[in-house]
């Protein structure tokens, strides 16, 4: 019990009771008792005007948190290969690592991955945890998350990073109440704090409109999952070593319950707006198929992607691939060229990667604007026919 | 069978807009609302209570005020309502909301035994899709996320299809269990207009629980109980100086495909 009666002290007055929000203090022959219902609140230590309640409700001391060592980088494997994110992963993680002068690791699960390694080591890891089963064979979020969590427990690192993958978003959050750990969701930016060493985890808010910087100041090891395609990739480095640490696997079938019963893979998509260095990139302004032709038009002179939003996508101007925002896909183009979009915070979300931001909108305030950095009011039917011309006759 | 079904209120983005000199959210007069994902959980378990029958309480966690949440969802067909409200609360992060919610739903439990927790895939104001999972922690139970279709079969086990980037996985999985959703078949149902004027009026089975009827400490929930802290909160804008482009087409056109030029874009 963190609070209790100093009974000596106790006049039965009754202000405790009164200031108590739970109904946990009874007067019981002119003392006051705490009961059951006491959550621990403090609400009572003002209340009382004779010294008779006494807690030790105290700020805790900052816990030792110095044999927690080393970054961690989940190397989520896709397709038997890392996903992309864990290059990105990595070339963040070393950066950490320096910051912190300590060791970058990649923690690999799977059955028959070891080739994966070298991989891995060419980008920067300096240690590889393997661990190699058949019950690792395919992801499971149970099977996962023992794994992981032994694993921590034991080596005890600093920092883990996960892609805000879809698996990454299934397994962080598994993992980290395991534990009783902080996750940041979906960082687009970190850094360590020189001061205290904390992982200083930034991520866009409200669908990208506000930012927050969240720390996790009492707890290691500090967990984040980053979104996909905002980090550099790391540096290759051919013939880099990495020090292979096996791990034992000890499978439990209760991990095993969620059984998948069959696979419908999504037809390949044509393109991969992701990976593209120009897009142009249509909304509702564009009124219909014949407006986005004329981006489509653009877009061939400038080597560019086409994309729109999910307006431009549900009314069937553009395909479902080349969505961007946040119900379709996160793009990090050196030049965005936005066309007719007004720019809602679930499509801005989606963008705030890319180099430079072309905005063309007649809507003086429309929030596109807010984070273009070529600003155009005006019609994109006469815009756009505009920089055609001037690209042809540029050529 | 009892399902609960976690749903967060949530400001309606879609009319968030930003204080042009401070880039900051304008919340004033902005509505509330159920957040959508959560929606679409609430509609898969009223379903599956039509095919199947069951009871379906509705949790949320939240301010006073969000008791219009839960007030809506009754009014879509939830049976039950339970809000946890209490000053204690404020400032959780996902780990501490995902034990308070734990906390009720083992409540719940022991009153009758509780099958299947939905919820939605993530809240459109944190996007963090951290509490379906951590619930699922809490309560020991398998997790199913990102759920497009979800059938109950014989034999206490559910039916789910899973839609994942590469393609849509079909999986069974014992009862109890959690389940996250994204999607569901057709259109999500109205509130009907008796049922929230009988949430209006005190007279559904709505419930307001608060930090000592779960049986939690202060320092296990809200902001103590939450590892993670908000350091700061700034405007992604301000990055970007936004050069206006002045003119005719022609001369904007001329003026931005000269500036492309200068960063070797072209």
């Amino acid at each position: 019990m963190a609070v209790w009666i100093i009974e000596e002290n106790c006049t039965g007055c009754g202000l405790c009771a009164r200031a108590c929000p739970y109904g946990a203090i009874e007067m019981e022959d002119k003392l006051a008792h705490i009961t059951g219902r006491c959550i621990e609140c403090g609400a009572c230590l003002a209340a009382c005007r004779f010294e008779a309640l006494a807690s030790d409700l105290e700020e805790e001391p900052l816990p030792d948190l110095s044999r927690y060592r080393g970054v961690w980088v989940f190397a989520e494997v896709s397709g038997g290969s890392p996903a992309p994110v864990v290059r990105e992963l990595l070339g963040e993680g070393a950066r950490l690592a320096r910051a912190l002068d300590q060791e970058l690791a990649a923690v690999l699960l799977g059955h028959q991955v070891e080739p994966l390694v070298e991989e891995l080591a060419a980008w920067g890891a300096q240690r590889v945890y393997l661990a190699d089963h058949p019950h690792l064979a395919r992801y499971s979020t149970l099977a996962y998350t023992r794994v992981l969590a032994e694993l921590i427990r034991r080596q005890a690192p600093a920092v883990l990073l996960m892609g805000a993958t879809p698996l990454g978003r299934d397994l962080a959050p598994r993992l980290s109440r395991r534990l009783e750990l902080g996750l940041t969701a979906d960082c687009t930016q970190l850094s360590i704090d020189p001061e205290t060493g904390n992982l200083l985890q930034t991520r866009p808010a409200f669908g990208g409109n506000v930012m927050a910087t969240i720390y996790t100041p009492r707890v290691r090891p500090q967990m984040a999952t980053v979104r996909p395609g905002v980090m550099a990739p790391a540096p290759r480095r051919e013939g880099a070593h990495a020090e292979v640490v096996p791990v034992e696997v000890k499978p439990s079938p209760q991990d095993l319950v969620v059984e998948l019963v069959s696979f419908t893979p999504t037809p390949r998509r044509g393109v991969d707006i992701t990976q593209a260095k120009v897009i142009v990139a249509g909304g509702r302004g564009c009124r219909g198929r014949e407006g986005f032709s004329l981006l489509e038009e653009l877009a061939a002179l400038l080597g560019a992607e086409l994309a729109g939003t999910r307006v431009a996508v549900e009314e069937g101007w553009v395909a479902p691939e080349r969505q961007v925002g946040q119900t379709g896909l996160t793009v990090r183009p050196e030049l965005y060229l936005a066309c007719g979009i007004s720019g809602a915070i679930q499509h801005r979300a989606g963008i705030l990667g890319a180099r430079y931001i072309v905005a063309v909108n007649r809507d003086r305030r429309a929030p596109i604007f807010s984070v273009a950095d070529y600003a155009i009011v005006g019609d994109l039917f006469q815009v756009v026919p505009a920089l055609i011309q001037g690209l042809e006759e540029g050529s | 069978m009892n399902i609960v079904v976690l749903v967060k209120q949530v400001p309606d983005t879609t009319e968030i807009k930003l204080d042009p000199k401070t880039g900051t959210l304008i919340r004033e007069g902005v509505a509330s609302v159920i957040n959508p994902d959560d929606r679409l959980a609430l509609e898969t378990a009223l379903r599956l209570k039509e095919a199947h029958g069951a009871v379906v309480t509705v949790l949320s966690m939240g301010p006073p005020q969000a008791i219009d949440a839960v007030s809506e969802a009754y009014a879509m067909g939830a049976d039950r309502g339970v809000l946890l409200c209490d000053p204690n609360f404020a400032g959780a992060d996902t780990r501490a909301t995902s034990f308070t919610l734990g906390r009720a739903i083992e409540r719940l439990g022991r009153e009758e035994p509780v099958e299947l927790v939905l919820a939605g895939r993530q809240a459109i104001d944190g996007d963090t899709a951290q509490i379906g999972p951590q619930v699922a922690e809490h309560l020991g139970w398998p997790q199913v996320t990102y759920v497009q279709e979800l059938r109950l079969e014989d034999g206490g086990r559910l039916r789910a299809w899973r839609r994942l980037p590469e393609g849509v996985e079909e999986v069974v999985c014992p009862l109890p269990a959690v389940a996250t959703v994204l999607e569901v078949p057709g259109e999500v149902r109205w509130p009907l207009v008796d049922r929230l004027l009988a949430a209006c009026e005190d007279e559904a089975p709505l419930a307001v629980w608060d930090a000592a009827a779960l049986g939690v400490k202060a320092r296990e929930v809200g902001l103590k109980g939450s590892p993670t802290q908000v350091r700061e909160t700034f405007s992604p804008k301000g990055e970007r100086h936004t050069q206006w482009l002045e003119g005719s087409p022609a001369e904007q056109a001329a003026a931005l495909l000269a500036a492309l030029r200068g960063h070797k874009l072209l």
